[in-house]
């Protein structure tokens, strides 16, 4: 066999569901110790470790409740085993206080949320983008946190991937921001074999003990602020701002390295979309509508289109959209801000559109960095995605307005 | 400073936040020496929750996890189930452990996972200034119960042994040597081992529910007001029973049944380590 | 004789080895220790049993007792 072609066995794919793809991803990336509790729509990631998690020499553990799941994925990471945990709604808000804590305890660890309808209950089977605050602002007291924002099945798989080579290097709980269409959609992926280790990983970390525990380093793992040997310092004033702006930092400072923005038909666009998440997919297919591209899932766009017309919505399906020159912004690292890259890639557009399936919370910080741009929002609650017709419709209302 | 203090005890941290004559510190002195006794410094970690008693291990020279209100168990299992060959051992207080952190001791002690808590029980909240804690004596006047606490007391030994916990012992500050042995056997004891430890709290729980600030009284009143229960005793009416209370090495530890059940399935532990 | 030593950085003054002494080998002196009350001091060495009550239950473990060359001879 040549060994320079590159064999089967290296490059997988299949046709899994988002919730697992997530789960395969999670032990290819050296996942060991998973604890969760069940909850719609997360479930299946939580069904499917149980089992593949021990048959990887892991430890799966079902927990009481959402509190101690965060809880030991954290105690887990000190004893030496990257963890993960997969909650969705009331369970992400539990968590809330030990994603704090392992921000403060500079500790590396990855906790899905496949996002569904809230608040409280809520819409337990439907989708929604409403914790893009929570994921960032849910622990009480300044902190900085990466949040990854899946779109499709395969992105749930690299993006795992990402969340855990970014926890470890960062020294930071990383977020997947899924949502229940994504983690619930059946797609074909590939599963491409990790990059090869390459050597001792660099770290970056504020101000935090970073052994592992029973190394023989005494490591002093502090929730209150603390020096680098976890004493604490939170009764002195000018040291507690430091280490708050240091814990900031490592992430803001790093920002390039961490944003992931993606671009399509952005270079002689004049009206962006600005989505994320599943809406993504939806201001994708807008911009082909309109552009005219044709690939393999066009066919399914237009089944799409007809079953509007079928709901009885025939006037979107003669509307001309070829004169339109969208493009699309899809933000992949929703959290840090990626500001700057945002800015330079809407350099050209009038007017940004904003789809989210929430009361239009992203749009405000979209509306901060594009300051000079007609930024609108297109808030969705309910549940249901933007049709990629209505984001067009939407889009020529406002040119024509203008 | 005594030696084994020394041994033991970061020395720039001090002096410890407890107030004079605090019992947590003869709980700290118990624990050092059991751990002498055992001489297993490098094969132990602590965890503790929030609270006064929950700064006791801070002091520590060894890996310690100063975690959140509650939510030490948490915390230690995942600790535990990361490294199976490693000893735990865990500090909280009543309000810690039997109020915010219940349902948790609950669920540890019933999946009888290695762990060793040492619950100090000082009837009361000390950290935040005297409020009811759920160990406080009914009818007993604190900051938060005006009138007298309408809640009975909750009994955190006997919530343990129901709930299947394999070692549970109650001890006094005011019986030091009892206390030593018995960390070391709740630690050498394979399962869910539970201590509680009823220390004086001297500013708090002295001034509002014993009427007595000296440390040296309260002591001498829980020698009065406890038993030393022995197999086969009675314990006389509205005295606290103290002793080893349940020691039950029939029940299987829950990382034996998970290794022993991989090893059915024919899966290597850890094999390959993330 | 035994020797007692009493860390003045560590006592904090709360009297428990005052009364928990079986032979009463503490008394309170006017001497101040770093956290700003009485600390005790030993006196009548002589009379000390070993017994190691005041170490256990000194809660700042300020109190070390050894046995003096000549106590450990005999």
């Amino acid at each position: 066999m040549d060994p320079e072609k590159p064999q089967k066995k290296d490059k997988k794919t299949a046709v899994l569901q988002g919730n697992e793809a997530c789960a395969k991803a999670a032990i290819q990336a050296g996942c060991r110790f998973f604890a969760g509790y069940p909850i719609t729509p997360s479930t299946e990631i939580i069904e499917m470790l149980s089992g593949e998690m021990q048959k990887a020499g892991g430890v799966f553990i079902q927990m009481e409740d959402e509190i101690g799941s965060a809880c030991s994925i954290i105690g887990a990471r000190w004893g030496g085993k990257r963890s993960m945990t997969a909650t969705s709604g009331p369970g992400y808000t539990l968590m809330q206080e030990a994603i704090g804590f392992a921000a403060v305890t500079e500790t590396p660890t990855v906790i899905v949320n496949v996002q569904r309808g809230g608040p409280s209950t809520g819409q337990p089977t439907m989708s929604s983008q409403q914790d893009i605050y929570q994921a960032r602002y849910g622990s009480h007291g300044d902190y900085e946190i990466i949040v990854l924002c899946p779109s499709s099945v395969q992105e749930m798989y690299d993006f795992t991937t990402r969340a855990f080579e970014l926890s470890e290097k960062f020294r930071t709980p990383v977020i997947l921001l899924s949502d229940e269409v994504v983690g619930h959609m059946r797609e074909k992926i590939t599963m491409k074999p990790l990059p090869k280790d390459t050597g001792e990983q660099t770290r970056v970390y504020a101000s935090s003990p970073t052994e592992d525990f029973f190394q023989g380093a005494n490591s002093m793992v502090e929730g209150q602020l603390h020096d680098e040997l976890g004493r604490r310092i939170g009764h002195i004033a000018p040291k507690s701002g430091e280490f708050i702006n240091k814990i900031c930092s490592k992430i803001t400072d790093n920002i390039k390295e961490i944003a992931d923005v993606e671009a399509f038909c952005m270079e002689d666009a004049e009206v962006a979309i600005l989505a994320y998440g599943s809406v993504a997919r939806s201001a994708m297919n807008a911009i082909k509508l309109a552009r005219g591209i044709k690939d393999d899932r066009i066919k399914a766009k237009f089944r799409i289109v007809k079953d509007l017309f079928v709901r009885g919505v025939p006037a979107t399906i003669q509307t001309d959209y070829s004169h339109l020159k969208v493009g699309l912004i899809k933000v992949n690292t929703v959290w840090p801000f990626p500001e700057e890259k945002i800015q330079e890639l809407a350099r050209n557009v009038d007017m940004v559109i904003v789809p989210e399936m929430n009361i239009g919370k992203y749009c405000r910080e979209v509306k901060r960095a594009l300051w000079d741009k007609t930024v609108i929002s297109m808030p969705k609650c309910g549940g249901e995605i933007h049709s990629p017709n209505e984001l067009l419709d939407r889009i020529l209302e406002e040119v024509w307005c203008k | 400073m005594n030696e084994l203090y020394e041994k033991y005890i970061k020395k720039e941290s001090l002096p410890t936040l407890f107030c004079p004559g605090c019992g947590n510190g003869i709980v700290q002195f118990a624990a050092i020496k059991a751990f002498e006794k055992l001489g297993i410094k490098d094969e132990l970690a602590c965890v503790s929750g929030i609270g006064c008693s929950s700064w006791i291990p801070c002091y520590f020279k060894m890996d310690v996890m100063h975690t959140m209100h509650g939510r030490a168990l948490p915390f230690a299992e995942g600790l535990k189930l990361a490294r199976p060959d490693k000893k735990i051992l865990i500090f909280t207080g009543d309000g810690d452990c039997l109020a915010i952190g219940g349902n948790h001791l609950i669920h540890a002690a019933s999946r009888n996972i290695d762990l060793t808590v040492i619950e100090i029980n000082n009837y009361i909240y000390g950290m935040t200034g005297g409020q009811k804690s759920p160990a406080t004596p009914e009818g007993a006047v604190t900051k938060t119960s005006p009138f007298g606490s309408y809640d009975e007391p909750i009994d955190g030994c006997s919530l343990v042994a129901a709930a299947g916990g394999t070692y549970v012992a109650r001890w006094t500050t005011a019986h030091p040597l009892q206390l030593e042995k018995a960390i070391a056997e709740g630690i050498e004891h394979k399962g869910f081992s539970f201590i509680e430890v009823l220390t004086q709290c001297p500013v708090q729980a002295g001034n509002n529910i014993f009427g007595e600030k000296s440390p040296v009284a309260m002591m001498a009143r829980y020698k009065e007001m406890t038993y030393i229960y022995k197999e086969g005793m009675e314990i006389p009416e509205g005295k606290v029973r103290i002793g080893r209370i349940k020691h039950d090495t029939s029940r299987k530890e829950y990382t034996d049944k998970v290794l022993q059940k991989l090893e059915e399935k024919n899966i290597k532990k850890g094999q390959s380590n993330g | 004789m035994a020797d007692i030593t009493i860390d003045k950085a560590c006592c904090k003054g709360c009297d428990i080895c005052l009364s928990i002494c079986p032979k009463k080998i503490f008394v309170r002196s006017k001497k101040r220790n770093d956290y700003g009350t009485n600390m005790p001091e030993a006196v009548n060495r002589d009379a000390c049993l070993f017994c190691g009550m005041c170490e256990r239950l000194c809660p700042d473990g300020a109190i070390s007792v050894r046995k003096t060359e000549e106590e450990k001879e005999k």
